[in-house]
C-alpha cells in the first residue's frame, strides 16, 4: 500500500517508491524534488528564502535553498542514493501579487529559483523540468518511482513535468 | 534595542497590546462594513495568534483552501506590509451584498474583483486607522492587490517576511456576522525597526 508523505512550508521528506511526497500550495516558496532513478528514493524540499548567509537568525537549516538543498542530499544519500545519479525537478516561485513589500523581497519567488538552481548546480544534480514563475499557486506530487513530478493550480489543467 | 527583538521573545504586555490594536481595529473595521453594506454587522472578540508556518494553513481550512487575499504595502512612520484574507464563499457573500444580487457563476467578474479589493481597502484602512490613532505614528497604506488562490501560496507571502525573523507568523482572527458568519485574518508585517517604533509609541519600549 503506497503512502502520500506531505511536506510543509520550510520542511523537506524522503521517501521510496511506490511512496510519493507532496506539498500544497506553493507560493513564492520552491518544492526541489530529487530522485535516484536506480534505488528509487526521493525527496521534496519546500524552501522559502534564498540564502541562509543572508539571514542572521538561520538555524532552520530547512528555510533556505542552500541549506535545505544539501540536507535533502544528506538524507537521501543516509536512505542508500547515490549523489552522482541524482536528478531534481523544481517548481514554484511565483510572484502572488504584483507588488511585494521591500526591495529584497519583491522578487523572492524568482531568487528562491535562482538560488535553488546554483545549489544544485553546484552539487552536479542536473534539473530534468522546471514549472517556476508567474503568479499562482501550485501543489506538487512527487513518484521517485518514475520521477513524475505532477503540478496543479486552482482553474488549471494538471501537468505533469 | 530593535536586534533584540524577535516574536518569540515578545512580552505578554506587547502581547495584550497587540489584541487590543486587533479588538479596537477590527471594531474600526466592522462599523466600516456594516456602513458598505448597509446593514448590520457584528464582529466576535478578535483572537491574536502567533503560530508556526504550517499551523496557520489548518487554520483557515487546509493550504489548499481557495481564498480572496488581498495585500498592501504600509509607508509612513510604520513600514510593512499588510494582508487579510477570508474564503472565496466569504467573499462571494460580501460583494453580491455589496450589489445588492447574486452573484452569476462560481468565479468574480472585472466588477466583482473590484468590488472586492475596495471591501479589502476599507477593511484594512479602517484596521490601520486604529494602529495610526492609539500610537499616533503616520501609516499611509499604498493601493491594494487581490488575488484569489490556494491559502498556502498566497500565506507564503507574509510567511517569507516573517521568516527573515523567524519561524513563526503573527495574525488576527475575525470573525464578522452579517445573517452569516465570515471569518477573516489580518497578518500584519512590520518591518523590524517598526516593532520598536510601535513598541515605543505605546510607551512599552
Amino acid at each position: 500500500m503506497s503512502e502520500c508523505i506531505k511536506v510543509g512550508m520550510a520542511d523537506l521528506k524522503v521517501c521510496i517508491s511506490p511512496d510519493s511526497v507532496t506539498t500544497l500550495g506553493l507560493g513564492s516558496c520552491v518544492g526541489i524534488a530529487i530522485r535516484d532513478p536506480v534505488t528509487k528514493i526521493g525527496g521534496l524540499a519546500h524552501v522559502m528564502l534564498p540564502d541562509s548567509g543572508a539571514i542572521r537568525n538561520n538555524t532552520n537549516v530547512y528555510k533556505f535553498a542552500d541549506t535545505g538543498i544539501v540536507e535533502l542530499v544528506n538524507q537521501m544519500e543516509k536512505a542508500g542514493a547515490k549523489k552522482s545519479r541524482m536528478v531534481a525537478k523544481i517548481a514554484g516561485g511565483a510572484q502572488m501579487f504584483s507588488f511585494q513589500n521591500k526591495t529584497d523581497l519583491v522578487r523572492v519567488g524568482d531568487r528562491n529559483v535562482e538560488a535553488s538552481k546554483k545549489k544544485l548546480k553546484e552539487l552536479g544534480i542536473p534539473i530534468l523540468a522546471e514549472d517556476t514563475g508567474l503568479n499562482f499557486g501550485r501543489t506538487v506530487i512527487f513518484y521517485p518511482e518514475t520521477g513524475d513530478y505532477v503540478i496543479r493550480a486552482v482553474g488549471k489543467e494538471e501537468r505533469v513535468i | 534595542m530593535a536586534d533584540d527583538l524577535s516574536l518569540e521573545s515578545m512580552s505578554t504586555q506587547y502581547y495584550d497590546v497587540l489584541k487590543e490594536i486587533g479588538n479596537i481595529g477590527a471594531g474600526n473595521a466592522t462599523t466600516a462594513l456594516a456602513q458598505m453594506l448597509q446593514c448590520k454587522v457584528d464582529m466576535k472578540v478578535p483572537q491574536v495568534k502567533l503560530l508556526d508556518f504550517n499551523e496557520v494553513g489548518m487554520l483557515m481550512g487546509g493550504e489548499e483552501q481557495i481564498m480572496a487575499g488581498i495585500y498592501l504595502c504600509v509607508e509612513g512612520d510604520i513600514t510593512g506590509s499588510i494582508m487579510f484574507l477570508l474564503k472565496k464563499d466569504a467573499a462571494k457573500h460580501l460583494v453580491s451584498k455589496l450589489m445588492g444580487m447574486e452573484l452569476p457563476g462560481e468565479e468574480l467578474d472585472e466588477i466583482g474583483t473590484s468590488a472586492l479589493k475596495e471591501i479589502g481597502n476599507i477593511i484594512t484602512g479602517a484596521y490601520l486607522n486604529s494602529l495610526s490613532t492609539l500610537t499616533n505614528l503616520k501609516i499611509f497604506p499604498s493601493v491594494p492587490d487581490l488575488t484569489i488562490d490556494m491559502a498556502g501560496a498566497i500565506l507564503s507571502v507574509p510567511a517569507i517576511e516573517f521568516g527573515t525573523l523567524g519561524d513563526k507568523i503573527l495574525l488576527i482572527q475575525t470573525q464578522f456576522t452579517d445573517d452569516c458568519e465570515l471569518d477573516g485574518f489580518f497578518i500584519l508585517v512590520p518591518d523590524l525597526e517598526s516593532y520598536g517604533k510601535i513598541l515605543g509609541a505605546l510607551g512599552i519600549m
